[in-house]
Order: structure tokens, then C-alpha cells, then sequence
């Protein structure tokens, strides 16, 4: 092929996947700009720069109290989901079965379907049965989506997993315990930590499904939507910044955990 | 006898935790749905004379208007991502090379902020004295209108928000497309256009038709972003079922307005997933 067009062509590419990645990125640029300033108003250029309107946020007993109930729930969603769709997972694509490509599909329909409307099925669900809306509510509407979510991440490590390894330890004389927690859930872990790390942090993001099921007790996004539309307060755009960044720092340690696993078991059978 | 067995070997046995829930989470709460759009309008007891009045006043009223502005846009949310996404997609697969998982992990955080938050930030971009227009005035004294609470900013904002879920499938159909088809083509004398057209594009199609089937879905059910960049000069479908819920409490119309535009993704999604074999998708390496 022609080199130069060939590199015209590179170029092209990455120059137009940087203009997307700065697009994806001008919102948290905007919310950290907005954060930095110690006037009331945000205004750009900004005049005065300064942290105090992050002292302050930090400062609020109102945030810590919404930071316990999101990790609340993200924890519980994270551990349940994780359980659930390990198995899920191994249905999914571990074991030949009838049915299975009937089953996949359905585990997908709940991330192919609009979450406001799934919002507020459950609140009308949860209403029917009689339930007052809580944190565990909220819990519940979140795993309905992250369970498919989590099923589907792990699913895909489940298919780089070499079934052989199971039947060699049966043969050994393993127990089916045994064989679970020395061979299954070992290969499989990086899936499952990456399946964990979603599960997580879709929940700690999520708004559509808490906003019609947490009732009196309020989560992070919910409590920033309301701020939001009740006029402007730099304590939004601080939060916002440190939303992004955990959520930055935790993936960052979750890719390298996952990258040092596989290093040290490369050589080995399962390298992908 | 036989047929417990059949429940208990290895595959369905896995698969029982995700049915159940799925069963009571998912698949109850839309039949909830389905049975309250019968119950007489702005009551709340589930239990009493069924009948079809939500339907008739829907299709009496004028909530076509937000079913097709939902739609519309969902379809222009969708052309444009098929667009700003393939070059990407395939820059991911044959060009990035080792930086293709930072690329990968660019693109998956803004995922895990909060979608209002990150509409937010566009406000502070555009609002007047924002980001952009302040940095236009100090350094060129030009002071444009903002463009702020339009339509064609909801578009943005829906193209914003939903472009992972257009990118990563694509990416996954376009790394389908073997290296040694492409050269082959091209040892033939294709020409570009001709690999693209003929190898590339059928070959990464069931990507390109999941990223398709996703993001229309899910801009379907958008509603934040006309709320909030738009300034309501439209109101979408979403937001319509909102209102009934809250505001109006008459959660019976909501319920029939639920079931309307479920009906649509619903069938679009089995329709087209139907097709596929999802094993090829996802397991092939």
C-alpha cells in the first residue's frame, strides 16, 4: 500500500479520536474549572482562584451523611451482583445447554431498555407490594440492571476459560467445592474483579433508577440534581470533580490489579 | 422426574439465581405496568374495574408530538454516533495498537459519572460568562448568544451521553473483521472504498447493528438532556411518563404511556436480537 496515504490516514484517525476524546472531556474540564474559583459565581475567566468551596463541601455533615448512603448501597449492589452473576455468567457462556441463546438474550433485555421507565416500574412495583421506599429498595432497582451488566462482563472472560482445567482436577479427585474455589474462581478472577469494579461504580453513578426508588433516603447524583435545578452552587461542580476523579483512581488501580494478575499467570494456560 | 433432572444439570442450575431475580425484578415490575394502565385514571388501587380509558385518551390527545420528537431524535442520535464512532472504532482495532486500552478506559469513565453531573458541565461550558463564551469574550472581546436551552443542543448532549454505548460494540464488530480478509481484497485490486463496502462493513455488522439497537434504545428513553440543555423546548416521552407519575399523579396514564414505548423498543429489541448469535460476538478472540 501507498505509505504515505497509509500514514495521511493514521494521522486522520487519531487526530479525529483525540477531538472525541477532548469532546468526552469538556464537562469534567467545565465542572473542575467551575470548582477552582472562591467567588460565589462562576464566571470565565475565572478572577480568584481557590479550594475554599471544596473545604466546604467537605465540611458539610449533609454530604457525608449522602456519601455513607450511595457507599451504602454501592457496596450491597456490588457484593449481591457479583454472587449472582458469577453464575449467571457460567451459564452463560461456560456451559452448552437448550435454551441458551434464549436465556442470553433475556439477560440482556434489562441493559436494552430505558432506566427512567424501569425507574419507575419498580416504584409502582415496590408500591403494589406494599414496600416504603428505602436505600434497600434502591438496591434492589440497581441490580436489576447491573446483575445483566455484570453477567455480561464476566461472561467474557468465562469464554477464554478452558473447561479442561475443571475436569483434570475432578479426575485428581477434587470435590465440586473444591474444584470451585481452586480452579473456577481463581482463573476467572480477573472477570469477576472487573465485573465487581462495574457493578460498583455504575451503581455509585447511577440516577435514573434511585430517583424513583431511594424515597427518603437521597444518593449522591440525586442530591446534585436537586441542587442543581434549585439554582447554582459551586458545591455541585466540587462534587462532580470528585465523582470523576474517584471514579478515575479506582479504575486506574482496578486495570493495574488486573494487568499484575495476569502478568504473574502468564506462561500459563489462560492468558487472556 | 426427567424433567427435574434437566433443571438440575449444570447449565440451567447456573443460570437459576439471574431467572429468579430477573423474574422478580425485571418481569414483574413491566407486568405491574401492563395491569395499571387498566385501572381507571388517577386512582392508585390496583384491584378494581379494568378497562382501555388510558388508551382512548391518549390516542385522543396530542402525545404523539413527544413520541416523535423521542424517536426522531433517538434516530439522529443514533446516525451521528455511527458516524463520530467508526473511525474510532477502527482506529481501536488496527491502528492504536498498545494504547488501545487507554483509549478504551478514556472512553469507559465518563461512564461511571453521573449523567446529570456530566450535562451539568456542559451548562457551565456554554452558559453565558461560561467556559467557552467567557474565554471568547477576554481574549477576542466577541460576545456570540449562547447557545444554551436549544434543540440542537439536546442533540448533543444525547450524542454525549450515549457514545460508549455506540463505540464499544462497534469496536467489538469491527475487531470480527479478520486482517488477512481485508488484504486479500486489496491484493485483488479493491480499491478503499470497495474493502470498506464489501469486507469491513459486513463483516462488523452485527457490532455496528448492536451499537445501533443499543444507543436507539436507550436515547428512546432519554430525559435529562432535553430537561436540562434544552430548557424544555421539547418535551420528549420520558418526560411526559415523568410527569404523570409525579406532578399529575395519575400514575394509570404514565402506566399506558409506559406500555406504548415499551411496545416499540420492546419489539425493536426482540426483533433484532433474535438474530444473533451472541457467542460469535462476544467469545470470539
Amino acid at each position: 500500500m501507498d505509505g504515505s496515504g497509509d500514514r495521511m490516514r493514521r494521522a486522520l484517525i487519531w487526530s479525529w479520536t483525540g477531538v472525541v476524546v477532548i469532546f468526552m472531556y469538556l464537562p469534567a474540564l467545565s465542572l473542575f474549572l467551575a470548582s477552582s474559583t472562591s467567588s460565589r459565581y462562576f464566571g470565565f475567566p475565572i478572577t480568584k482562584w481557590g479550594f475554599v468551596w471544596w473545604q466546604k463541601t467537605f465540611d458539610s455533615l449533609e454530604v457525608h451523611q449522602l456519601f455513607r448512603t450511595s457507599l451504602a448501597i454501592a457496596l450491597c449492589v456490588t457484593v449481591i451482583a457479583v454472587v449472582i452473576a458469577l453464575f449467571g455468567a457460567l451459564a452463560f457462556a461456560r456451559y452448552e445447554w437448550k435454551g441458551r441463546s434464549m436465556y442470553q438474550k433475556l439477560v440482556l433485555l434489562p441493559i436494552f431498555f430505558p432506566q427512567t421507565v424501569l425507574g419507575l416500574a419498580l416504584l409502582l412495583y415496590f408500591n403494589a407490594l406494599g414496600f416504603t421506599m428505602s436505600w434497600q429498595t434502591a438496591v434492589f432497582a440497581h441490580l436489576v440492571w447491573i446483575i445483566p451488566v455484570c453477567t455480561l462482563v464476566i461472561s467474557i472472560q468465562v469464554y477464554s476459560f478452558d473447561p479442561a482445567l475443571e475436569e483434570a482436577a475432578f479426575d485428581l479427585g477434587a470435590t465440586r467445592w473444591q474444584v470451585f474455589r481452586e480452579v473456577t474462581l481463581p482463573v476467572l478472577f480477573p472477570g469477576i474483579f472487573s465485573g465487581a469494579l462495574f457493578a460498583f461504580l455504575l451503581s455509585w453513578g447511577n440516577f435514573p433508577l434511585s430517583l424513583y426508588t431511594t424515597g427518603a433516603d437521597t444518593t449522591l447524583p440525586e442530591y446534585l440534581y436537586a441542587k442543581m435545578i434549585a439554582g447554582y452552587t459551586p458545591g455541585v461542580p466540587v462534587l462532580g470533580t470528585v465523582s470523576t476523579f474517584g471514579a478515575a483512581l479506582l479504575m486506574l488501580v482496578g486495570y493495574l490489579m488486573i494487568v499484575i494478575l495476569r502478568r504473574r499467570r502468564s506462561g500459563g494456560a489462560n492468558v487472556n | 422426574m426427567d424433567r427435574i433432572a434437566k433443571i438440575f444439570r449444570p447449565g440451567p442450575r447456573h443460570a437459576i439465581p439471574v431467572m429468579v431475580f430477573l423474574l422478580l425484578g425485571f418481569v414483574a415490575p413491566l407486568v405491574t405496568v401492563v395491569l395499571y394502565s387498566f385501572v381507571p385514571s388517577r386512582t392508585f388501587d390496583l384491584w378494581q374495574d379494568w378497562s382501555l380509558a388510558n388508551y382512548a385518551e391518549i390516542f385522543n390527545s396530542s402525545s404523539y408530538i413527544p413520541f416523535a420528537w423521542s424517536l426522531g431524535l433517538a434516530v439522529a442520535t443514533v446516525l451521528i454516533l455511527a458516524l463520530v464512532c467508526y473511525p474510532v472504532a477502527f482506529g481501536m482495532t488496527r491502528i492504536f495498537g498498545r494504547y488501545a486500552t487507554l483509549v478504551t478506559l478514556l472512553f469507559t469513565l465518563p461512564l461511571f459519572v453521573s449523567e446529570n453531573v456530566r450535562i451539568y458541565g456542559w451548562i457551565l461550558f456554554f452558559i453565558k460568562n461560561g467556559v467557552l463564551l467567557g474565554s471568547l469574550k477576554s481574549m477576542f472581546g466577541y460576545e456570540p448568544e449562547s447557545i444554551l436551552f436549544t434543540t440542537g443542543l439536546t442533540l448533543m448532549g444525547m450524542v454525549y451521553v450515549y457514545l460508549p454505548f455506540m463505540l464499544f460494540p462497534m469496536t467489538l464488530g469491527v475487531s470480527m473483521v479478520p486482517q488477512q480478509t481485508r488484504d486479500a481484497a486489496f491484493d485483488l485490486g479493491a480499491s478503499r472504498w470497495q474493502v470498506f463496502k464489501e469486507v469491513d462493513l459486513p463483516l462488523a455488522m452485527p457490532g455496528i447493528v448492536i451499537g445501533f439497537l443499543l444507543t436507539f434504545v436507550l436515547a428512546v428513553g432519554a430525559i435529562a438532556e432535553a430537561k436540562v440543555l434544552g430548557g424544555q423546548r421539547i418535551i420528549p416521552i420520558t418526560q411526559d411518563i415523568e410527569t404523570a407519575f409525579t406532578y399529575a399523579q395519575n400514575w394509570p396514564l404514565g402506566a399506558a404511556l409506559s406500555v406504548l414505548l415499551m411496545l416499540v423498543v420492546g419489539t425493536l429489541v426482540l426483533v433484532v436480537l433474535r438474530r444473533f448469535d451472541l457467542d460469535t460476538i462476544l467469545g470470539k478472540k
